[in-house]
């Protein structure tokens, strides 16, 4: 019923603008135009609303010229000018060359930030009818942020008109937040607004809602605070899910960084302090190589996460196995000492990148795909984190196959139950040693790439996560993947869960506290493994 | 029975050692206050506080080295109880600035009126008389290092556990320390102090005096730490090193022996960290960086884990090869050094430098007795 009489008062507007003669157009258009020649704030207000509800043609380059500062005005002659971009004056009504020299008391109509905000609504109003969907629903947009009453009967003009569904929803939007927030309408009108808005259900609609002029009347109001009570409610839901989608989304990152500590701590038993610069070198081989494609084929940008990801495996692996080979295999057994000599391994490789590319951040890119985001109903998802949730996923079932169903998977798992077993079965334990902390090391420079998406690519890099990454292969449990797995998005989730009432940094301890206790509770972490294989 | 303790404590090297830091304590004052500037023999005041602060670190590895050495609790957190009694003191230094700060206000700290704060934070209370402020350096790192341990030892977290859970406790005190709202004058710390129990905290004479207690607290760590090890208990704790599980079966309450010397340990860090604030004139929270620990940690390694006197000759050596390597055209390759020495004393070194000369020597002395049994020798350290 409201729609119809909504539509019926639009094609009145439609035929009645059809209907008046051009003439009467432009004599519309003058009058309005007077006002600019006051000189006065409040007249040019006027001005500029008469202007805009014209309908004229020439409205649209007249509120333009005004905004951009090249609308000229002559008290004198009672003329108004449109300053065109080589500088020459047209007369702002017919849009024709002024014949002969300007007045000479020409002056700018001055401009103050109401009266730029009038104008950013008469722009939104006026092109409200462009032929460009894109431009009419940024124009319903604005138009719904500056609710500004004069905007409401060009805009009923382009909801009659328009066929886009999304742009008409935008424009319902825009009508309705217009009509709650000061324009005359009935409270049938009022109460079909409030069902909009209500839908829409955002931080706007809230501040729309709740800041209703004093004047409205009582079942409207009550229809305002169900609603308000109702957004409210949906926006609390969409903050749980957002939290936990940011909560899967640091786990998605802890488990990157914990799964190949999961190796060589979980299996290995070998505590790696060196492993965060693991992480580490695998970013500095992805900023190396997207260096090297940009100067080289710039065209394969979009693919250098691809030559990256196996490139930083061989550099990070190959380096986990030299370190290996040639310290960690003299100190098993040896826990303690395992970790001092790597953490002074740590030192030596931070030192060392710091001294090759400098101890600034550099600069790695988003590849196309990588970058911006969509809206999945109340929250904003990036592709770069969507991704890098997936390829941690794929990274742990690569894992796991690896670990399950190939020869080195078995002969690993044989070494890490009965080492003499195992090499009295023909299994050389040095090699497969020494190929499983090139596994952990590797997995752990992959990490680096995913981490250079969205972290500082920094010497430092590796550090931030060490405390981090041992916390989750502690809380899951040391020499399970799977409790790795559980660990990293149970403390990731927590952790976002934690923040918006705590703060970053008291959540962070709050966690830290948490698994202190919680080991006090469950020594060898959630998912522990029992047997003789616990005191080994 | 006292006398009889120290007797028995004393061996040859401890008193050699004990020797060594008295002649350090009186040399290098009467060098810096009563020989002329232009002898050769002068100390210069800077070096003075160096070696203080040298001294204080030397007190943190021996409180390391007792638990490391001879208990096996390998704790990568004994920066925290260092700086903790760092700030107990700094706080009192604060206080007495009184209304010689910036914003000249009798009560508040410079940091908690420009923070805007109206009243002192009840933590902050007592602490303007130096005894209370004296209890706490030693209650607050002890009282901590209590409920961690408490905590740890019962359920029996042990080993490399244990090392990151201490890792993890300084690193969450370090995040705390660093808001501005803990009070405690957030990543700027607490510096700009003025003087302490009435003597000018930048004076010649108060350095020097700084340094002669530093190294008395040094001497009174050593003994008390040489008195703990050759008891009877320090044989339950070496027990509790080498095979905590049979000790325990043995009937031992390996917990409170592993709590007792844990909360000594940390009071020493405590006292370490109270004397080393008016020497450097600042604490921050970066003293709680888990680095921070770690390095501790190399000391007690390269002086010789389990000797007491090679953690603080470590100490001294290792901080004075960094003073050294991190002033000159060398300072890009100091961490380079670090992390070789790390890896070096671990592989080549495992005893430390005290700990290979006391091998040498207990190899020459079987050798010239030559005896026929197996010479008695004192175990190894072992995981």
């Amino acid at each position: 019923m409201r729609f119809c009489r909504a539509c019926l008062f639009a094609l009145l507007l439609t035929f009645g603008l059809a209907l008046s003669a051009t003439a009467v157009r432009a004599a519309d258009l003058a009058e309005a135009l007077s006002h600019f020649t006051a000189d006065d704030f409040s007249e040019t207000l006027t001005g500029i609303r008469e202007v805009a509800a014209s309908g004229d043609p020439r409205a649209e380059t007249i509120i333009r010229a005004l905004q951009d500062g090249q609308l000229l005005y002559s008290a004198k002659e009672k003329t108004v000018y449109v300053k065109d971009a080589s500088g020459k004056l047209t007369d702002a009504a017919t849009g024709k060359p002024i014949s002969g020299d300007a007045p000479v008391d020409v002056d700018n109509v001055r401009l103050n930030n109401r009266v730029r905000g009038a104008l950013d609504a008469a722009v939104g109003a006026l092109t409200l009818l462009a032929k460009d969907p894109a431009v009419r629903y940024d124009a319903a947009q604005a138009v719904a942020k500056s609710r500004q009453a004069s905007a409401l009967p060009t805009l009923e003009a382009a909801l009659a008109k328009e066929q886009d569904p999304k742009i008409k929803h935008a424009m319902q939007e825009a009508r309705a937040a217009i009509i709650l927030s000061g324009g005359k309408a009935s409270d049938e009108d009022k109460l079909a607004a409030i069902d909009i808005i209500r839908e829409r259900a955002d931080q706007d609609s809230l501040s729309l809602l709740s800041s209703l002029p004093a004047d409205t009347s009582p079942a409207v109001m009550k229809a305002a605070t169900a609603a308000i009570g109702a957004v409210k409610n949906r926006l609390a839901l969409w903050e749980v899910v957002q939290n936990a989608w940011y909560g899967i989304s640091l786990g998605s990152v802890l488990l990157l960084a914990a799964i190949g500590l999961a190796i060589t701590f979980g299996v290995m038993g070998v505590i790696n302090m060196a492993h965060g610069e693991m992480v580490m070198l695998g970013a500095y081989v992805t900023f190396v190589v997207q260096e090297v494609i940009r100067a080289n084929n710039p065209g394969l940008f979009d693919y250098s996460l691809a030559i990256a990801i196996p490139l930083s495996f061989l550099v990070a692996g190959c380096v986990g196995i030299v370190i290996e080979r040639t310290i960690i295999r003299f100190l098993y057994g040896r826990p303690l000492e395992t970790l001092l000599a790597t953490w002074g391994l740590s030192l030596i490789l931070q030192q060392a990148v710091r001294s090759a590319f400098g101890p600034n951040n550099r600069d790695v890119g988003n590849p196309s795909w990588m970058s911006g985001a969509f809206d999945a109903g109340g929250i904003t998802i990036t592709y770069n984190r969507l991704w890098i949730i997936c390829f941690a996923l794929a990274v742990f079932v690569a894992l796991l196959a690896l670990l399950r169903y190939t020869r080195f998977g078995l002969e690993m798992r044989a070494v890490t139950q009965n080492r003499p077993m195992a090499a009295s079965m023909g299994i050389r334990t040095a090699r497969v040693d020494a190929l499983t902390f090139g596994l952990g090391s590797g997995i752990a420079g992959m990490a680096g790439v995913a981490l250079s998406q969205i972290d500082n690519v920094s010497p430092n890099l590796g550090q931030g996560y060490i405390i981090d990454s041992f916390m989750v292969v502690v809380f899951g449990g040391v020499g399970n993947l799977w409790g790795t797995l559980v660990g990293s998005f149970v403390l990731g989730i927590a952790n976002k869960f934690l923040e918006p009432y705590a703060g970053a940094v008291l959540g962070k301890i709050a966690i830290l506290v948490l698994i202190i206790l919680f080991i006090q509770k469950r020594p060898r972490g959630m998912f522990a493994l029992k047997g003789r294989a616990v005191e080994a | 029975m006292t006398t009889h303790i120290l007797i028995r404590s004393l061996d040859r090297g401890a008193t050699l050692f004990l020797i060594v830091i008295v002649g350090l304590a009186i040399l290098v004052p009467v060098l810096n206050l009563a020989v002329p500037p232009t002898s050769a023999f002068y100390i210069p005041t800077y070096l003075v506080a160096l070696f203080g602060k040298y001294a204080c670190y030397a007190l943190l590895a021996l409180s390391i080295d007792l638990i490391w050495g001879y208990c096996g609790i390998l704790s990568l957190g004994h920066g925290a109880f260092f700086a903790l009694g760092g700030y107990a003191m700094g706080m009192y230094l604060m206080r007495q600035i009184g209304t010689r700060g910036v914003y000249a206000n009798p009560i508040l700290p410079d940091f908690m009126v420009f923070l805007n704060w109206k009243e002192l934070p009840i933590y902050w209370y007592g602490f303007q008389f130096f005894p209370y402020a004296m209890l706490m350096v030693v209650a607050v790192p002890g009282a901590l290092a209590f409920v961690f341990g408490w905590f740890a030892f019962r359920s029996r977290v042990t080993g490399v556990y244990l090392s990151i859970i201490t890792q993890a406790l300084t690193f969450a005190l370090m995040l705390g320390f660093f808001r501005n709202n803990f009070g405690f004058g957030g990543n700027n710390g607490l510096t700009d102090f003025k003087d302490i129990l009435g003597f000018n905290v930048q004076a010649e004479t108060t350095r020097n005096a700084l340094f002669v207690i530093s190294c008395i607290a040094i001497m009174i760590g050593f003994v008390l730490c040489r008195s703990i090890i050759t008891s009877k208990f320090g044989k339950v704790l070496i027990a509790i090193r080498d095979a905590e599980a049979r000790t325990r079966f043995l009937g031992y309450r390996v917990e409170s022996y592993k709590l007792f010397v844990f909360t000594l340990s940390a009071c020493m860090a405590g006292v370490a960290g109270a004397l080393y604030v008016p020497q450097v004139g600042i604490i921050n929270p970066s003293e709680f960086a888990p680095a921070n620990s770690i390095e501790a940690v190399i000391w007690v390694a390269v002086g010789g884990r389990g000797t007491l006197s090679g953690a603080v000759i470590g100490a001294v050596l290792v901080n004075y090869a960094k003073t050294y390597f991190t002033s000159g055209f060398l300072a890009p390759y100091w961490l380079f050094m670090l992390g070789a020495l790390f890896i070096l004393v671990t592989l080549l070194l495992p005893r430390g430098v005290v700990g290979t000369l006391r091998h040498w020597n207990a190899l020459r002395r079987d050798r010239a007795s030559a005896a026929a049994e197996d010479g008695v020798r004192e175990p190894l350290p072992a995981e």
